[in-house]
């Protein structure tokens, strides 16, 4: 599903190249975390990915399609497949919880009905069902992550990504929301996360990619966050 | 984008601008302002135009006639001529009692009456065009009959020079204050874009359109234009309307003849208004330009 060849990647005004030479293969509806030192390219990847940025060398394949090669139509459909999650939510803080799901849903110009008959649905599943009319300065930060991950979902995405969603939230939070995560992932959907939740890595036991200094330095089916599993 | 999409950007645009309300109102202020000075200097140009142009009007051919001349046939002929607004014909007796009144004392000419007259009959021509004189002038002198043609050759060329001038001056300071106006109109936008630049980041990761992200904006910054615009026509329509009825009241009224035929009026008025409504949505447009780079 998803193909990187060689790809390398120099930010402007940068010498150090965030990611470089990098080459690996995704298997749709993979579960992957994304670990490694901040800095490593873990957000490279996923921006390279969305392609909100392009990559310096190589090429990324997704379904077999050079995602540099994408025209505007194509590049808006590659988008809309893709599901984003991130660590600081990014909600509007002036609509309602029902509105920010199905704001996603707006902003493809889906019908009022199909609105008001998935977004109760994906509430419900990310275990928000009667929350619809709060908004999210009266959520706790695990709630307004599951608003975060229900306006992904919302569009039925083939992939999700997720850069940090747990970097706010504390340890038991984490945990429920890595499990919903899975839910999510034995429906199908791709799940690719950034974290550097270790325990939370370790108790999964899922594809780890391990980057340091935009190199992948290690690649595990059933992986752990570090060389040395820790304990706790 | 579709009937769902539409629907959606019309009401974001009315939920947008009732949330934003007094940036609206700042940006409508400042639309109205700059075009108040853009439509005031308009009407300033036509005036100055009509002003020329009533100068240049009233500059006349005068074509001496030979005493044998055929008046009717060369009327006609002149008549037909391009550029020709009117034709008078003055008689020697007409034109002989013209310079007695002129002269303030009928007996200094006793005599000179009948066949005595020594003025020749003559034509008193009109151009539409002040530019149009100098070769109406030149073909009239060739008609058969015609033994002098004269007109204010000098004065006719600094007309025309001047009208020219006048011309080019009022585009050149019109186009700059059109420019000025979008420029306040961008930035005036740009603080609306940038009071949801969150929410367009959001839409692009959602997957939001281009045009869908700018649909409301624009809407919004016409909606701005056109109400801005509204303001400063009624404002000019007042304003202009009571000056031009001072000045028609007043001695001055001999020499300024303020323009207040509607069908020179509304054509600016419509245009301001529209000129307005577009720079508003461009002024949108641009605003929102840099925000959908992601």
């Amino acid at each position: 599903m998803i193909k990187f060849n060689n790809v390398t990647k120099i930010y402007p005004g940068s010498k150090q190249p965030a990611l470089s030479d990098l080459t690996l293969e995704i298997e749709q509806g993979e579960f992957v975390f994304l670990v490694g030192p901040s800095g490593a390219g873990k957000s490279t990847l996923i921006k390279l990915l969305f392609r909100e940025q392009l990559a310096t060398g190589g090429q990324i394949f997704f379904h077999g399609k050079d995602i540099a090669r994408l025209d505007k139509r194509q590049l808006l459909k590659h988008r809309r497949q893709i599901g984003m999650v991130f660590q600081d939510f990014r909600l509007l803080k002036q609509k309602t919880v029902f509105e920010n799901v199905a704001f996603a849903l707006e902003v493809l110009g889906r019908s009022t009905r199909e609105i008001n008959f998935k977004v109760p649905q994906v509430l419900a599943m990310v275990g928000l069902a009667g929350k619809e009319k709060s908004f999210p300065a009266e959520l706790s930060g695990g709630e307004q992550q599951r608003v975060g991950v229900a306006r992904a979902l919302v569009k039925d995405p083939i992939l999700l990504l997720a850069d940090e969603p747990t970097g706010n939230l504390d340890r038991e939070t984490s945990w429920q929301l890595m499990e919903l995560f899975a839910d999510i992932n034995r429906s199908g959907t791709t799940v690719i996360i950034a974290t550097h939740a270790w325990d939370v890595v370790d108790r999964m036991q899922k594809r780890v990619l391990s980057l340091e200094n935009g190199r992948l330095v290690r690649d595990e089916k059933r992986g752990s966050y570090a060389n040395e599993p820790k304990f706790f | 984008m579709n009937l769902n999409s539409f629907k959606y950007c019309l009401r974001q645009s009315f939920v947008s601008l009732r949330r934003n309300f007094w940036l609206a109102v700042v940006t409508a202020c400042i639309i109205a302002v700059s075009l108040a000075i853009l439509g005031g200097f308009l009407l300033l140009a036509i005036n100055a135009r009509q002003l020329m142009s009533d100068i240049g009007t009233n500059v006349e051919i005068c074509v001496f006639l030979y005493d044998d001349a055929e008046i009717e046939s060369l009327e006609a002929e002149i008549s037909a001529l391009d550029g020709v607004d009117s034709v008078r014909f003055v008689s020697k007796h007409e034109g002989l009692a013209d310079f007695a009144r002129s002269l303030g004392d009928a007996s200094l000419l006793a005599g000179l009456e009948g066949d005595n007259n020594p003025l020749p009959n003559a034509f008193r021509v009109r151009a539409l065009h002040t530019e149009a004189v100098p070769a109406l002038a030149e073909t009239i002198r060739t008609l058969p009959g015609v033994e002098l043609v004269e007109y204010g050759a000098e004065l006719i060329s600094r007309l025309v020079k001047i009208t020219g001038w006048l011309n080019s001056l009022f585009v050149g300071i019109s186009a700059l204050l059109a420019i000025g106006a979008v420029f306040l109109i961008v930035t005036a936008i740009r603080l609306s874009v940038l009071a949801r630049q969150e929410e367009i980041g959001i839409m692009k990761y959602l997957g939001a359109s281009d045009w869908f992200i700018r649909f409301p904006f624009l809407l919004e910054g016409m909606a701005m234009g056109w109400l801005g615009t509204l303001a400063a026509v009624a404002a000019l329509f007042a304003g202009y309307g009571r000056l031009a009825d001072y000045l028609s009241r007043d001695t001055l009224a001999f020499f300024i003849r303020p323009v207040t035929a509607g069908e020179q009026l509304l054509p600016i008025y419509v245009g301001l208004v529209l000129l307005g409504t577009l720079l508003g949505g461009m002024g949108s447009v641009i605003s929102i330009r840099k925000f959908l780079r992601v």
